[in-house]
């Protein structure tokens, strides 16, 4: 038996002493031009538990390509911590080589040339077949579902996350928590709840007149002779980030004192293990299990990172498992006395060319895409190189988004969200209509115009820049910078609130932007109710029949500093 | 328990088109919040911890933000809002037949600001406690 003072504090290292982790040996198994299904799926079943995680699918029913961000900056305590790390650092911290599938899977290094050697990944019938095998080696497995699941695609909003909901159902999940899933409105979630066969779980989600829970916030599961207790956590900032009007009434937060009150309960009802299902963001976890005392597991969401290894804090064990259905893991614990005795974790990649999709939910998924076939499947333009979302500033995604919405609407300035959701598309790949929904498909998609002076846009970018860089995590909404089009700029992400924005400049006339001129600005996902605009599809579909070989040219509008 | 509330008034909300934008907030008038501890401390020192300060790290709504306090053989509990207008948020009084030393309501928030709690007790001696609270835009949720 290996005693808890052998859990390394170092965070990233704890398989060599007490539990076994991390992605197997893709490497080797590559380099035999072996990696099968068998070996992607072969696992040494450990201990009493198994965790199925699977997180921020965003409504990605089908194999997509996902590059990993280049940069993802952490700060304060979080500086240069996991997730934290990317590209060649990241593969010299986990003992991995370039060219490789797992070099492939979590970095943005050769993405273009892997994405050709490696294929697609994803796809929620690949995803099943995973889930099912491991539910055959633990019948009584717990799969947890992180949320941002019924949201993201053209599918899922023209049936209101109805086909996200019919194939999670067909996967059977013990419980989810959520975030995005409020923006299809308060009245449609609750009438999905009411239609589920597992409990849609938020201890922070309450009433805001009364302050009373408006949503379970745990349930208890006997497994493998231990009762578990899986709290769910939905996103803290979603009146904030995303149109509080789409659900009035509801009050979010961290709540840190409510989620040591929900631990402190499981634990008087005998609770042997402490899962926490969250939809927090990794930093924001991190804290949390330093601050609220007796979580054993935080199945970590939001911030999409994937760690082919957990990140011990103290005692808890935070799991990572990537976004948009790149990644299940598995996670088998020891559970003995109510401690984690033991324990062996695998991050398992879904190379949809490797795992064949299960009959039954691939038929399930035609099913809900049928309808709608002929509209996906247009093409509109094709891409001369790659075309990706994630990064701290920008992606070319985003500045695609951005050149469209300044051409389109005769902007000097564009502003597109900091989102994390969005697959990628490789050089040379046709843009149907499903790749440009699959980055921009939403509830509240009007692409507004105003006016604005210099110093209200420095506002909002300083905002924005101190809910992403603020040293405090829960200070923090888990989202990125604020693309800008038209525009440079200067950042210096360790400087305080409303200090970190310098060198705006215009770069149509390449003069520096002045405090009290007012600028056209067009951008899109306004949070205000009553924002009026096209929808930003249709704003960059016009865009597409000027430009339909998008050859961008590389950004470098922001100077990054602080690091 | 006497609950006194006085309404702040803030300044307009900048309506910017992305999201409502707070205004920057002033910089708190220190001396106006010096002479605002000063009346209810009488010039007393105060030491941290023995009251607890309960409000959200970021506002969902900077117009009404749940706070609450809370401060075991308080008799009187005053909270200010620095970067208000009027940094005196509300003072909370606590009479012998109070059951708990606690309050909670909700108060108007400027902009971004550390919310300062200074109970009074039973003693004569002063505790405080601050908290910040964010009063923001939208950061584009993950």
């Amino acid at each position: 038996m290996i005693s808890r003072r052998d859990f390394l504090q170092a965070g990233v290292a704890a398989s060599a002493i007490w539990g076994a982790s991390g992605v197997g040996n893709w490497s080797r198994l590559a380099a035999q031009q072996k990696l099968s299904q068998d070996q992607l799926l072969d696992f040494d079943k450990t201990g009493n538990v198994t965790l199925i995680h699977i997180t921020d699918i965003h409504g990605q029913l089908m194999p997509i390509y996902f590059r990993e961000p280049q940069i993802n900056l952490g700060v304060g305590a979080d500086r240069g911590l996991p997730p934290h790390v990317t590209g060649a650092d990241f593969l010299k911290l986990f003992n991995m080589k370039p060219g490789t599938p797992e070099a492939y899977a979590l970095t943005y290094l050769d993405f273009a040339a892997l994405a050709k050697t490696y294929g697609k990944m994803g796809g929620m019938a690949h995803a099943a077949t995973v889930i099912k095998a491991i539910r055959a080696d633990r019948p009584d497995a717990l799969l947890l579902d992180g949320g941002d699941t019924w949201h993201g695609s053209y599918t899922v909003l023209k049936t209101e996350g109805q086909d996200m909901v019919n194939v999670m159902n067909a996967l059977k999940p013990d419980a989810m928590t959520s975030h995005w899933e409020f923006t299809l409105g308060k009245d449609r979630v609750n009438e999905i709840v009411k239609s589920l066969a597992f409990p849609f779980l938020g201890a922070n989600i309450f009433d805001s007149e009364w302050e009373e829970p408006a949503y379970p916030p745990y349930k208890m599961f006997d497994r493998g002779g231990s009762k578990i207790a899986v709290i769910g956590q939905a996103f803290p900032y979603l009146p904030i980030a995303n149109p509080k009007w789409l659900f009035p009434g509801l009050s979010f937060g961290i709540r840190q004192d409510r989620m040591q009150a929900m631990v402190d309960e499981v634990k008087e009802k005998g609770a042997d293990l402490v899962v926490l299902l969250s939809h927090n963001g990794f930093d924001v976890d991190r804290k949390m299990a330093a601050q609220v005392k007796g979580i054993d597991v935080i199945l970590t969401g939001h911030t999409h990172d994937a760690l082919p290894e957990p990140v011990m804090v103290g005692k808890t064990m935070l799991i990572a498992s990537g976004s948009n259905g790149k990644f299940v893991t598995r996670l088998d614990l020891d559970v003995q006395d109510k401690q984690i005795k033991g324990f062996r974790h695998k991050l398992i990649p879904i190379f949809s060319d490797v795992i064949a999709p299960d009959p039954e939910v691939a038929a399930l998924i035609e099913k809900q895409r049928a309808p709608y076939t002929k509209d996906l499947s247009e093409v509109l333009a094709h891409t001369g190189g790659t075309l990706y979302r994630r990064g701290n500033f920008n992606g070319t995604w985003d500045d695609l988004i951005c050149n469209a919405l300044i051409d389109q609407r005769e902007a000097d300035i564009a502003m597109s969200p900091g989102f994390r959701w969005g697959p990628s598309l490789i050089p040379g790949d046709a843009i149907t209509r499903e790749d440009l929904y699959n980055n921009t498909a939403m509830t509240y998609p009007q692409a507004y115009r105003s006016e604005m002076t210099g110093t209200q846009l420095k506002s909002i970018m300083e905002a924005v820049a101190d809910n992403l860089f603020n040293p405090d995590p829960y200070y923090q909404q888990g989202g990125d910078m604020v693309r800008m089009g038209g525009m440079s700029y200067a950042i210096d992400v360790s400087q305080t609130a409303g200090k970190r924005i310098s060198k705006m400049t215009l770069l149509k006339d390449g003069k520096a932007i002045e405090a009290d001129k007012s600028y056209t600005v067009a951008g899109w996902a306004s949070v205000n109710e009553g924002t009026k605009g096209p929808a930003i599809w249709d704003v960059v579909e016009d865009w597409f029949k000027q430009n339909p070989e998008v050859n961008l040219a590389p950004n470098k509008t922001v100077h990054v500093t602080g690091t | 328990m006497n609950l006194t509330r006085r309404d702040v008034m803030a300044l307009g909300a900048g309506g910017a088109a992305l999201a409502m934008l707070p205004l920057p907030a002033a910089a708190a008038d220190q001396a106006a919040l010096d002479a605002a501890i000063k009346k209810f401390t009488g010039g007393a020192a105060t030491k941290d911890g023995g009251v607890k300060l309960t409000a959200p790290e970021i506002a969902e709504n900077g117009n009404t933000v749940p706070i609450e306090v809370e401060a075991e053989g308080a008799t009187e509990i005053l909270v200010l809002a620095p970067n208000n207008p009027l940094p005196s948020a509300f003072t909370v009084s606590f009479g012998p037949l109070s059951g708990a030393s606690s309050a909670s309501t909700r108060i108007r928030l400027a902009g971004t600001q550390d919310l300062t709690a200074i109970a009074k007790m039973k003693d004569g001696s002063f505790a405080m406690a601050k908290r910040t609270v964010k009063v923001t835009i939208g950061g584009c949720g993950g």
